[in-house]
């Protein structure tokens, strides 16, 4: 019985992420489309889109290697996993103990290595470029993302993603402001690395400065529809983690009721629901920055993940 | 104490200070500068009443209305006016680029965290944490002043850097009010000194890009 229940829940949870996934990009774009006064597509369109990519035929380069047709499951599957271990409804969940945020970076930097390396498989310019620029934005975003792991994990006394829920839900975490510099330092990783608004433009193809689209332009068929899944999954992650982190309101205990777990679900759409309409409010006020300014950006959450650091050890003496 | 609210508070403020000034360094325009430094008064004087609250100390009320007046209202409206007057371009140009800059302030940040914990250790957690966060806005004040070559941003600089001053004393316990006043009035009257020295400086160079001073000088490096 409590094993199949736990089983069940986990695969609830990974479920939970892989439908929802498409459901948030298609809000965040429909909001963007209605702050614009425009219709905008409907909220299922990110499905038919997937569902449509599904029946293509792959067209594939003729200098394409192996490499090529691996890279979108390994991203799928990499960007699932994380996915799925992040606490959303419900903490404590079967595999909620490999749930370490060190190795949620390190899954996330592995699935961006292979996309990198598939960019410039086919020897394209394009490809080339867009790997290159991705490359450039990993290497100031994942030392802003440790440091801001650090920080949490240093407040928490742990790097455990439930640990840190159950911690930040209890009342003796205070006003710190470490914690409020990870917060912003989180925000502006997340928005560079799922390439929205002021450094890379999600919306365009064919654009000059555009990075995660040109790794992607040789994809087509199923290959393009487990990217794209894989990069909307990504978005969901990266809002559930700060929802996790910061916002551990209802989030149901360990083995609870299935009642708990209802409400938990529900507290849950609600945050991302908020976190989306704030992505689709700010990319709407903000324009796209330079791509040489973009190690400026990035280098300011690089500062603030450090500052909160740093912050830290003065309350806690050294 | 520690982990009381009001201890959070004053902490989520004394590292507010630090935060912004750190902002200043990443400014590379002067109107933001300028806003950023009105920023920079206002949290100092949010700080200095919540030291007033936490020590029970009446006067510091009075430095911080000091602070909030004079430093948040009076000389960022008396430098944009002089911007204005003087119609300087709005860019401003640092000597070294802004990620190195920034790094050099996390360094000094560092630095004075590792110098004053030790230091400090046997004095009370609040004092010991406010003195290490005025020696940072005090060298981060001072890295702001070598890192630029417009004269108004040095002075934005100079001016954070008596911030931190402040920031120390409150925290420290027992500034007479007399000094303070006296500190006050004598930043006024700086201010007043350099920003007639600007005019003279626009008057003869047409600009107040300090390396014109070197130049006629006759320093050649």
């Amino acid at each position: 019985m409590g094993l199949t229940y736990s089983l069940l829940t986990q695969a609830a949870q990974m479920g939970l992420v892989l439908g929802l996934a498409p459901l948030l990009t298609g809000f965040v774009r429909k909001i963007k489309a209605r702050l614009l006064r425009r219709q905008g597509p409907g909220l299922l369109q990110p499905y038919r889109d997937l569902l449509r990519l599904m029946r293509k035929e792959v067209v594939l380069a003729d200098t394409a290697s192996w490499l090529f047709r691996v890279v979108p499951y390994l991203m799928f599957a990499a960007t699932w996993v994380v996915a799925s271990l992040i606490p959303t409804f419900a903490k404590g969940l079967m595999f909620s103990w490999t749930a370490d945020l060190i190795a949620i970076t390190a899954l996330l930097g592995s699935a961006r290595f292979f996309q990198a390396l598939a960019g410039m498989d086919v020897g394209t310019s394009f490809g080339g470029i867009g790997s290159s620029r991705e490359v450039m934005i990993a290497s100031l975003a994942e030392p802003a993302m440790l440091l801001t792991v650090f920080t949490i994990a240093l407040v928490a006394g742990s790097t455990q993603l439930s640990t840190v829920a159950t911690f930040m839900a209890s009342t003796n975490v205070g006003l710190r402001i470490s914690l409020g510099l990870a917060l912003v330092a989180l925000i502006m990783i997340a928005l560079a690395e799922n390439s929205r608004m002021p450094v890379d433009n999600p919306s365009t193809h064919l654009e000059l400065t555009m990075v995660h689209e040109a790794m992607l332009l040789e994809y087509s068929g199923r290959h393009l529809a487990m990217i794209e899944l894989a990069s909307m999954l990504k978005l969901l992650l990266y809002m559930s983690l700060i929802a996790a982190v910061f916002m551990p309101v209802g989030v149901a205990d360990v083995g609870s009721g299935v009642e708990h777990y209802a409400f938990g679900a529900v507290a849950y759409l609600a945050k991302i629901g908020l976190c989306a309409l704030f992505l689709a409010a700010f990319e709407t006020l903000i324009a796209k920055m330079r791509v040489f300014r973009v190690p400026d950006f990035l280098g300011a959450a690089l500062m603030l993940g450090l500052l909160a650091t740093l912050l830290l050890f003065v309350s806690k003496g050294l | 104490m520690v982990g009381t609210f009001a201890f959070d508070l004053a902490h989520l403020l004394a590292g507010s200070l630090v935060l912004v000034s750190m902002l200043m360094l990443y400014q590379d325009r002067l109107t933001a500068l300028l806003n950023i430094y009105a920023l920079h008064a206002l949290v100092l004087a949010l700080s200095v009443a919540c030291q007033a609250y936490i020590q029970d100390a009446p006067h510091l009320y009075i430095t911080a209305a000091i602070a909030l007046i004079f430093k948040a209202i009076v000389i960022p409206t008396a430098l944009h006016r002089i911007v204005r007057r003087l119609g300087i371009h709005r860019e401003i140009e640092t000597v070294v680029g802004v990620g190195v800059t920034m790094l050099a302030g996390m360094g000094l940040v560092a630095l004075s965290m590792v110098v004053m914990l030790p230091i400090a250790a046997e004095a009370h957690p609040l004092a010991r944490e406010d003195l290490a966060f005025a020696l940072s806005v005090l060298l981060l004040g001072l890295l702001t002043m070598i890192t630029r070559r417009n004269a108004v941003s040095q002075i934005v600089g100079f001016m954070s850097l008596e911030n931190g001053l402040v920031l120390a004393a409150t925290g420290a316990r027992g500034m007479p009010l007399v000094v303070e006043i006296s500190v006050a009035f004598s930043i006024l009257i700086a201010f007043i000194v350099i920003g007639v020295f600007l005019f003279r400086i626009r008057e003869r160079f047409d600009t107040v890009d300090v390396t014109a001073l070197d130049r006629f000088r006759g320093d050649r490096r």
